[in-house]
């Protein structure tokens, strides 16, 4: 049933969008697909160092979700955030230094891969605890309500989350108090290593909106189209105060749980399955036979992107260190200067 | 001045803060419609409604996280723990979230929540719920730790933590809710943070204390004075951030301190404090610092095991008298 209107929510979408917005929407994933492929490059020479959790495969969720979200409503995400932080607005340029390490980076350099955040775009966090930023989005949500504020929080995190007591407390309150959230759980089918039928015992992940009484819909995560289409109606529903609801997106990532796993719990075939999905060529293919894109306006896009990034890396290069002074500093805000 | 009671005080400066500022809202369990478990948020339901006073299920992980997010989008939200036995179950979203939000998101963010929540031993509850865990707090960067003795200062540490922009946990104390004392009526009525009260001056010892052992410092000097031995005291009021500025310079004066607090001895707050003494006045010491703390077990159920277990006046009379 979930898919039969799937599909019809995507071709919705790919009919009423213009071809700008079309355009927009692959230039984003392509945006961050790049992004990650230079992370990877940079991990490997040893610019980037730490945990580092990358997007690639995933990218058709925070495109499509953040593209059914104004500006000033909030995001809320996890440690694999690149791709939230850049769809919601984020230059690459301060992104990347935020994974050098640099003092210009999007977190200063204290944050690293897994603590972007950025309050002037209403990018509220990446947060490294599974499930944490489950609550703090409740809480914004709480706020909105309270001023009686037209935003939306959207809420990302992954299938590891949904076995957390955070998860179901904070679908609990938000149904309770018909707070303004969408929950986008990512099913990329692992956490960790670990396969979801072997942490949670409904592996149809959607149906937990069910118990909260809040509307529940698994979307094709491959597809950006799909997600854009089901966070509309999610986010419409919460604009008009009707309360939170839950969107699966089935998704996959194109690498190991991290840059130090060689994910071998899965299977080459297995893989190339979900490559062949790609949500990036895809779009793409879509957008060409349909007729809503040309060669050479995707062309261009490519560029543009591969220069941005290109752009990004040089600066998150040639940024200064954070100063020593700055060491033990910034902890308390009442004490900042 | 008024003589109110501790429970009073902090309904008086939940109200007032609640008057001032729009953006100040409560959230807990219990602190609406049953007017709070231990009665702090009283009638404040029926005059500021449900958006202000708003119960919440039970689920400390959440309350906590959404106090941290509500305060991120804004608001000035007070989180009452039914206790602090329940702050375990929330301890996550405080040392890995509210505590570091302002550091890890470059200084962008701010947290300006307070949590607060009765704790201490003395009322036969058992192993669960008679824990005093300041010191959990106190080890973690980001938080302020506060813990007020008496009227006075439960309203006026209160009202400050309320107006600050740092994550606080403010401890209460169970025995302390119906102790009176004069409180200041003037809505401005504010004590900083950081600022230990010198309540008892002394010339032979030096008793560093917080909480409820503040009473129990203060009978411990009346019988002290009797055997001839002048006690001053010290009520640090708040643990972050710890004014040891009054502390040193009071053990240099007397040459001999105590550390007196209800957290189990090992790893408590005094520890911490008796090191600091040591490292900062080593020179003007004629005896190491000793400490008066809980016994290291969970609390017994049994009357007078539990009083046992716990510190008193007379303990502290005692380690006075070693020490002189």
């Amino acid at each position: 049933m979930a898919l039969e209107r799937d599909k019809h929510t995507a071709q919705h979408a790919l009919l009423t969008l213009h071809e700008s917005q079309l355009l927009d929407l692959y230039r984003r994933m392509t945006l961050i697909r790049r992004f990650e492929e230079k992370t990877a490059e940079m991990y490997s020479r040893g610019k980037i160092t730490g945990f580092c959790h990358l997007y690639a495969g995933e990218e058709a969720v925070a495109v499509g979700a953040i593209y059914a979200l104004y500006d000033k409503d909030y995001v809320v995400s996890t440690y694999r955030e690149h791709g939230h932080c850049l769809a919601k607005g984020a230059e690459p340029r301060v992104v990347m230094a935020e994974l050098f390490g640099k003092a210009t980076g999007i977190s200063r350099g204290r944050g690293g891969s897994m603590h972007l955040f950025d309050q002037d775009l209403r990018f509220m966090g990446g947060y490294a605890i599974v499930g944490g930023g489950l609550p703090i989005a409740c809480g914004l949500a709480l706020a909105v309500s309270y001023n009686e504020g037209p935003e939306v929080v959207c809420c990302f995190f992954g299938d590891g989350a949904l076995p957390q007591g955070a998860f179901h407390e904070t679908l609990n309150m938000a149904s309770l108090w018909k707070l303004p959230l969408v929950f986008i759980c990512e099913n990329n089918f692992y956490g960790m290593g670990t396969l979801v039928q072997n942490a949670i015992s409904q592996e149809e992940l959607y149906r937990f909106a069910e118990p909260y009484k809040m509307p529940g819909v698994r979307v094709d995560g491959m597809d950006v189209l799909d997600v854009y289409g089901a966070t509309m109606e999610a986010v419409a529903r919460a604009r008009a105060g009707d309360g939170p609801s839950l969107i699966e997106a089935v998704t996959y990532r194109f690498r190991g749980h991290s840059m130090s796993d060689p994910a071998e719990y899965r299977s080459k075939r297995e893989e190339r399955i979900w490559q062949e999905r790609d949500p990036i060529k895809n779009l793409r293919r879509r957008l060409l036979t349909e007729k809503r894109a040309t060669e050479s306006k995707l062309g261009e896009v490519e560029n543009e992107v591969a220069a941005t990034i290109d752009d990004a890396i040089k600066f998150a290069d040639e940024s200064p260190e954070p100063s020593m002074d700055e060491l033990g500093k910034g902890v308390y805000a009442s004490e900042d200067k | 001045m008024a003589q109110i009671t501790y429970r009073e005080a902090l309904n008086q400066a939940l109200r007032e803060e609640l008057d001032r500022d729009e953006r100040v809202f409560i959230m807990g369990e219990e602190v609406g419609y049953f007017g709070g478990a231990f009665k702090v948020t009283d009638g404040l339901l029926a005059v500021y409604g449900e958006k202000r006073v708003r119960d919440t299920p039970i689920s400390e992980l959440t309350i906590v996280g959404a106090g941290i997010g509500a305060a991120m989008g804004g608001l000035k939200p007070i989180v009452e723990l039914m206790t602090i036995n329940f702050a375990l179950l929330a301890i996550d979203q405080i040392v890995n979230s509210a505590a570091k939000i302002h550091f890890m998101f470059g200084g962008k963010a701010t947290v300006p929540l307070v949590i607060r929540a009765p704790q201490g031993g003395g009322h036969q509850l058992g192993a669960q719920h008679s824990q005093s865990l300041e010191a959990y707090f106190l080890h973690c960067p980001g938080l302020r730790v506060v813990i007020p003795a008496t009227p006075a200062d439960a309203k006026g540490l209160l009202k400050t933590a309320i107006r600050q922009i740092d994550p606080v946990m403010f401890l209460e104390h169970e025995s302390l809710y119906g102790v009176k004392g004069e409180v200041p009526e003037d809505p401005e009525f504010m004590v900083p943070f950081g600022q230990a009260n010198v309540i008892r001056e002394g010339k032979d010892v030096t008793i560093v204390t917080y909480s409820k052992c503040v009473y129990d410092a203060i009978a411990a000097a009346e019988v002290l004075e009797n055997s001839g031995i002048d006690a001053e005291i010290v009520d640090l009021r708040t643990l972050n951030p710890l004014d040891m500025a009054t502390v040193v310079t009071s053990v240099k004066k007397t040459g001999r301190a105590i550390v007196a607090y209800e957290g189990w001895r090992t790893g408590g707050a005094g520890a911490e404090i008796a090191a600091q003494i040591h490292e900062a006045a080593f020179d003007s010491l004629d005896a190491p610092v000793v400490r008066v703390a809980a016994l290291d077990s969970p609390m017994p159920y049994n009357k007078h095991l539990e009083h046992a277990s716990l510190p008193s006046a007379g303990d502290i009379v005692k380690a006075a008298e070693q020490l002189t």
